[in-house]
């Protein structure tokens, strides 16, 4: 252990410890921008690039970045002598000069981060002038890269390379002409994105932000010729609260669908209600290739990967292009809504499809491209019109002036807004395979779970793996939140060494509940694990918690789709992959 | 270290049309030969990603420069983003992606030559030829690099086209050099 003092508190830390580190244990805050942590998952990005966290430490000649410079004993420090602080002011001040000062129209105002700095400094001048980086926009059909605001903190780097693995981003030039970009400056949309939004997640600008369908939807809820649907992810309900001062993990499940009736929209449904009928699916899917595994068909493809998450699609696409027929062919809840909502509930209320609008509500980004990808369209009509985000629906009923606190609690309209405790969690890690855990038990071995939680599946470890016994059959299990972590269960698939019969990938970190999409958690881990806990409460509430028990899929499948895998069910409910190339300028040849 | 295998030339077609973000296209075009020196190159370093700027050097020298799709192909090989590879090649000014001349023109901006007039025979050379530091004439004859210092200050301010060497060049004299490789 090392002793040393900061602001004249004596701390004692382990060695190897940064003095921003050795601070906050001391209980002194320093400010920081370039730095970044979810603490829990060992997500960090230090490049002590901006030197905003300078300290001055005794004996030393120059003040010393705290992020990353490491104690030593009998340190002495001070975190906010004059000179530390005027060189505070001065770098941010430096940093602001190079960026645009549109904060009254900027998507991140209020929620910037160099903007609390610059009302923390008491920024009140600018005294140095001079020119400004000027880039070109770069909108794709989730992201827009605005990087004239771009601070060069590398964050959206670090999650983009460490952890997602994905690589579409990268610093390039150097000096005054360094900007983050894909390779040649190239549009995102180009490169091997997957939408997955950790890079918006974690930006402390207004530099990357999401595309903004709010507009859209206010036209077409105007419009008296429009039915317009809207359903909500399991996610939202968990983190919505936190735009409007709620302690996070407040479930808000009921202000919400007030919230969206008083917004205009026509029927508010659940996507959980889709996650129910994805379970019918894609558990159905996981026993047929199981049992045929197990009767010696060596035609069958073991693990069955989860489908649900878009980044993840995108993912194996672009870096999986040869192990295309191992994932689930179900579509992911929004699709499957979608489908539903403009066939058969269509034909119920007697709506032609182009007269309907369906609009989702994620807590993810990539699920904006998701509902434009080709094969989710009808003669060019889309089963989902738009997609916005947990952040966008708060923006949006800020804009409508609701008093969103005091609105009483509704329920969602019938009945694609009957849902299960099984469909619920989908919007945590290891949700998904819990939930097909459930059914597919049940389905197998025709008796009734005594205790319906799997809590081997839940967790917030990167890669955690159990076995489940279904009644002698032992079924092995992996889960895998983080792209960087679903690539390592992937290699080894690929290479044969992998003897899970399921695996659960989700793209964002925590899953959903950290989707791209989410009120910013400004690197507090915290929060994710209260989002977490909130989705678990509401599966707990819930009276039914298998999918195959809820009543509305039941008669869905009664009236029109038959049984999970018919024919009707494989046309509106399965997709298929297709390979995507990473390089830039290289094709497959076809 | 070699975790992905070299891309066999035979499975990819380059026909597609690349447009930059400063409206160049560019048509690619890879011939069956250069992937194959290009991965020569990156088997010799093992295909460690870590020996990037070493491969980048190596593959810079047989082709004179690093277009986008040459890029592509070390990146997977080497099993990096094509992004971080494009980064690099943006970092360090001695990568260019841009074909240097027939007869490429470094002129020596060194402190010795630079207090002997350099700055106006670069500026002489750069109206003559129409074109910026680092780049290239259309005709594909001519391209202008400065670099620093080649040992030979006293002859500066010195002027390299390709491997012959000027000496005491002074903006007047510039027409004249060009003039030689003209014809």
């Amino acid at each position: 252990m090392i002793t040393l003092t900061i602001d004249k508190k004596k701390v004692q830390v382990e060695k190897g410890t940064t003095i921003l580190k050795a601070a906050h244990k001391a209980g002194v805050e320093i400010p920081t921008l370039c730095h970044f942590e979810l603490c829990d998952m060992g997500i960090e990005n230090k490049p002590g690039g901006c030197r905003l966290c300078v300290v001055e430490v005794e004996g030393r000649r120059n003040l010393a970045p705290s992020c990353i410079t490491e104690v030593d004993e009998g340190m002495v420090i001070e975190t906010h002598s004059t000179r530390v602080l005027n060189a505070r002011t001065t770098v941010l001040k430096l940093i602001i000069s190079d960026h645009p000062f549109d904060c009254l129209v900027c998507a991140k105002s209020g929620q910037c981060e160099l903007q609390s700095l610059a009302t923390q400094f008491g920024i009140r001048s600018m005294p140095y002038e001079g020119e400004q980086s000027k880039y070109r926009k770069d909108s794709s059909p989730s992201i827009i890269r605005d990087v004239d605001k771009c601070i060069m903190c590398r964050r959206c780097e670090m999650m983009c390379n460490e952890v997602q693995t994905v690589g579409a981003l990268s610093a390039i030039n150097r000096g005054f002409m360094s900007v983050v970009a894909p390779a040649f400056e190239m549009n995102l949309e180009v490169s091997p994105c997957t939408y997955c939004g950790q890079c918006v997640s974690v930006c402390p600008t207004g530099a990357l932000t999401e595309v903004d369908h709010t507009n859209d939807i206010i036209r077409f809820l105007a419009d008296p010729s429009k039915t317009v649907v809207v359903q909500t992810a399991p996610a939202v309900r968990a983190a919505l609260g936190e735009e409007f001062g709620l302690e996070p993990g407040t479930l808000v499940t009921g202000k919400m669908v007030t919230a969206l009736r008083e917004l205009g929209f026509d029927y508010v449904f659940d996507t959980v209600f889709a996650a129910d009928l994805t379970i019918m699916e894609e558990g159905t899917e996981l026993l047929q290739r199981v049992r045929g595994h197990l009767a010696g068909d060596t035609n069958v493809r073991l693990p069955i990967l989860t489908s649900c998450c878009p980044g993840w699609v995108n993912f194996f696409e672009h870096n999986f292009p040869d192990l295309l027929d191992v994932p689930s062919t179900s579509k992911s809840p929004q699709q499957m809504f979608g489908a539903i909502a403009k066939s058969y509930f269509a034909e119920k209320i007697g709506v032609n499809r182009n007269e309907m609008i369906v609009v989702s509500i994620m807590p993810c980004l990539a699920k904006k491209y998701e509902c434009q990808r080709d094969e989710f369209k009808v003669d060019g009509n889309p089963d989902v019109d738009f997609s916005i985000s947990t952040r966008e629906l708060a923006a949006f009923i800020k804009k409508a002036n609701i008093d969103f606190l005091n609105l009483p609690d509704e329920d969602f309209d019938d009945p694609l807004g009957e849902s299960t405790g099984a469909g619920v969690i989908f919007g945590n890690t290891g949700g998904v395979i819990e939930a097909a855990c459930r059914t597919a038990y049940e389905l197998h071995t025709g008796k009734k779970l005594e205790k319906v939680e799997f809590t081997e599946l839940r967790g917030m470890k990167g890669i955690r793996s159990a076995t489940v016994d279904f009644n002698g059959l032992d079924l092995n299990i992996g889960i895998a939140h983080g792209l960087g972590n679903a690539r390592k269960l992937l290699d080894d698939v690929r290479s044969g060494k992998s003897n899970y019969h399921a695996i659960e990938v989700m793209a964002c970190p925590g899953g959903c509940i950290g989707g791209g999409g989410q009120p910013y958690h400004h690197g507090n881990s915290e929060i994710l694990n209260k989002r977490a806990a909130a989705i678990y409460t509401e599966d707990e509430r819930k009276i039914i918690r298998k999918s195959h028990e809820n009543p509305s899929i039941i008669k869905l499948y009664e009236e029109f789709l038959g049984e999970p895998g018919s024919d009707k069910a494989h046309s509106l409910l399965h997709t298929e992959y297709f390979p995507k190339s990473n390089a830039l300028t290289m094709h497959l040849k076809s | 270290m070699s975790k992905k295998i070299n891309i066999p030339p035979e499975l990819f077609t380059y026909t597609e049309r690349v447009t930059r973000a400063n409206g160049l296209e560019v048509i690619v075009n890879l011939p069956k030969e250069k992937i194959e020196k290009i991965n020569d190159i990156c088997n010799s370093f093992d295909n460690n990603p870590r020996e990037l700027v070493n491969v980048l050097h190596e593959t810079q020298h047989a082709f004179g420069y690093l277009p986008a799709e040459v890029q592509d192909v070390i990146a997977n090989n080497l099993d990096l983003s094509v992004a971080h590879v494009y980064g690099v090649v943006t970092f360090y000014s001695f990568f260019t992606m841009i074909p240097k001349g027939e007869y490429p023109i470094s002129i020596c901006t060194g402190t010795a030559c630079y207090v002997r007039g350099a700055e106006k025979v670069l500026e002489e050379f750069k109206k003559e030829l129409d074109i910026k530091v680092g780049e290239t004439t259309p005709d594909g004859k001519f391209s202008i690099n400065c670099l620093r210092c080649v040992g030979a200050c006293g002859l500066a301010p010195v002027v390299l086209v390709g491997e012959k060497v000027y000496g005491h060049v002074s903006p007047d004299r510039v027409k004249l050099i060009l003039d030689k490789y003209k014809r």
